[in-house]
């Protein structure tokens, strides 16, 4: 082949236009981090397996014992399924406010990247994607280990990857946001402990938010998480009528769709001059 | 929006009147430059000249504030993107995932840089032998030797074949003998026609790849031309250098030399006279015993950038 040839087969306008999203380019950046991960998976799959073990193994037995039911469930099988979706946040928001910032600030990742035919919109969709597939996997790990404490599997837990995903997606493009806003790593203290912990306390993962006073179970339900744990408990347990589904699943993708546009719109300020 | 068909007639790059303010600092300040297609172009200037953000303006990580943009006839920053498919970028900044192999890393950028999948082994093995690295493949990128961390940012902008490369201070702070061994990857490129437009601020650098070397200074190319044609202009064929004796000795030596309407650099303890073949012989008797050199781009350099023009 020639290098004429070679060279007319790499221009892009053979099939799209300039300023168009392009799903190549957004795979582009997911190969990159799949190419990573073949480097990283043992100690990402070591920690997906163990937090929640540990998690379950420690509240479980522990609080279980003194407990025993909880809101029609046993305390481990309420447990369990508030902790896929703990989980999903912790696998997919915190590697993006913390690997985002470090890529962006120290390793400088992202110039080699925007220097492709890649632009920011497909960039914070590729880093999104990626940690919403990791999670819609590693998310159900918890499920599995809850199992073998005792969780009956059922057919709508085949939905929970599918949940796991979509909530994946939605605190990835949270936290891709939240790495663009920071400007130094001291200021991810003020994120863990101002935004995460109560994210995750109030969410329904370890009680139900109907124990919680008036005004926090409103607050609730502007809780991406809340809605994520509701739609797994849903999709285990059975009992979430269509409407309720719906909603959770609207919620959570239009905090999606709101933190795209914002976690665009602010890296695209960081990285471009 | 026109979809520009390739060809030499096209520049490779066009700036013009552009404009970038930082604050109240202006790093670019009204900036014509056209660099032609299959050119090696060397920009030279000091730190602060505005060569860097001139490089990001052209791959639309910083946008002008004035003026327009073409690369390979394509609008930047609107169209960056068609830009881009056809250049490649070696960034100032080392960005190689030193987790990875010699070989992952360049085939992560052959997705970024959408090789086809059928070209993309072939594409990843021509670079790995263009960067003398075929043997280290599957060495991780962190037990590399400095130089072979820069070859290896070199040729990964290099695995679509661009038509046109853009090389951000590529050699800065490698030893010469590293710097030297870069420079056959530089040449090499030349060699296949590629444009390459190249900021440095090494002279020796410039006068050696560039076909032709624009000087910039205050975010502007202040002259520009081949590295022959700008010593000849501006310094002549020979530079003689003289050492007086004692304090304030220069000074004398600068007046004199001035007064005669003949350009000077100081060089440490030293005076260097430009264009000293054409010096009267009673001013050279007043002068002493100069060392005679070659007049080089360094001279042009300093007079234009960094001494006054007197």
């Amino acid at each position: 082949m020639s290098l004429t040839q070679q060279r007319a087969d790499a221009r892009p306008e053979r099939h799209t236009r300039p300023g168009r999203f392009e799903a190549d380019a957004v795979l582009g950046v997911v190969a990159r981090e799949w190419i990573l991960y073949g480097q990283s998976w043992r100690a990402t799959t070591f920690a997906a397996i163990v937090e929640p073990t540990l998690y379950l193994l420690c509240f479980g037995f522990g609080m279980g014992a003194l407990i025993g039911t909880l809101a029609g469930f046993s305390y481990i099988d309420f447990l369990g399924t508030g902790i896929v979706a703990v989980s999903v946040m912790f696998q997919s928001m915190m590697p993006a406010v913390i690997n985002t910032f470090i890529k962006r600030r120290f390793l400088h990742t992202y110039e080699g990247i925007l220097a492709a035919p890649v632009d920011v919109r497909e960039l914070v969709t590729g880093e999104a994607l990626w940690l919403a597939l990791r999670s819609g996997v590693y998310g159900c790990v918890p499920l599995l280990v809850a199992m073998g404490f005792g969780l009956r599997p059922g057919p709508g837990m085949l939905l929970v990857p599918f949940v796991a995903f979509l909530a994946g997606f939605a605190f990835a493009l949270f936290g891709i946001w939240i790495s663009a806003v920071i400007t130094s790593v001291r200021s991810m203290d003020y994120v863990f402990s101002g935004l995460f912990t109560p994210l995750f306390l109030v969410a329904g993962t370890f009680f139900p938010i109907t124990e919680l006073p008036a005004w926090v179970q409103t607050a609730a339900m502007a809780n991406p998480l809340f809605h994520a744990v509701e739609l797994i408990r849903g999709c285990v347990f059975g009992g979430l009528g269509p409407g309720t589904a719906l909603l959770h699943v609207a919620v959570l993708a239009g905090f999606s769709f709101l933190m795209w546009n914002l976690a665009a719109f602010q890296m695209r300020r960081r990285v471009v001059d | 929006m026109t979809t520009p068909e390739p060809g030499r007639h096209v520049p490779a790059i066009r700036l013009s009147g552009v404009v970038k303010r930082f604050g109240p600092l202006t790093a670019v300040d009204g900036l014509d430059l056209e660099v032609p297609q299959g050119i090696v172009l060397g920009l030279l200037g000091p730190n602060g000249a505005g060569k860097s953000t001139t490089m990001k303006m052209l791959t639309a990580q910083a946008i002008a504030d004035e003026g327009t943009i073409r690369i390979l006839d394509h609008e930047i920053p609107a169209e960056s993107k068609w830009a881009r498919a056809r250049m490649g970028v070696v960034p100032q900044h080392d960005n190689l995932d030193e987790e990875l192999t010699v070989e992952q890393n360049l085939r992560m950028f052959s997705f970024l840089y959408r090789v086809p999948r059928r070209q993309r082994r072939e594409a990843i093995e021509r670079t790995l032998r263009l960067a003398q690295l075929s043997d280290r493949a599957d060495t991780p990128v962190d037990d590399l030797s400095g130089g072979m961390r820069r070859r290896l940012l070199i040729v990964r902008a290099l695995l679509h074949r661009p038509e046109l490369v853009l090389m951000d201070e590529p050699t800065v702070g490698l030893d010469p003998q590293v710097r030297q061994d870069l420079w056959g990857v530089i040449s090499a490129l030349r060699d296949e026609g590629v444009t390459v437009l190249m900021s440095t601020h090494y002279i020796e650098e410039a006068e050696r790849l560039s076909d032709e070397v624009a000087l910039m200074a205050k975010g502007r190319v202040v002259e520009r031309g081949t590295p022959v044609d700008l010593v000849a202009k501006y310094a002549g064929t020979t530079v003689e250098e003289y050492t007086p004796q004692g304090s304030g000795g220069i000074a004398e030596l600068e007046r004199l030399v001035h007064e005669q309407g003949f350009d000077t650099r100081r060089t440490g303890t030293s005076l260097s006279v430009l264009r000293a073949e054409e010096l009267p012989d009673s001013l050279r008797d007043r002068l002493g015993e100069p060392e005679r050199r070659a007049a080089n781009l360094e001279d042009v350099f300093v007079t234009l950038t960094g001494e006054a023009v007197v």
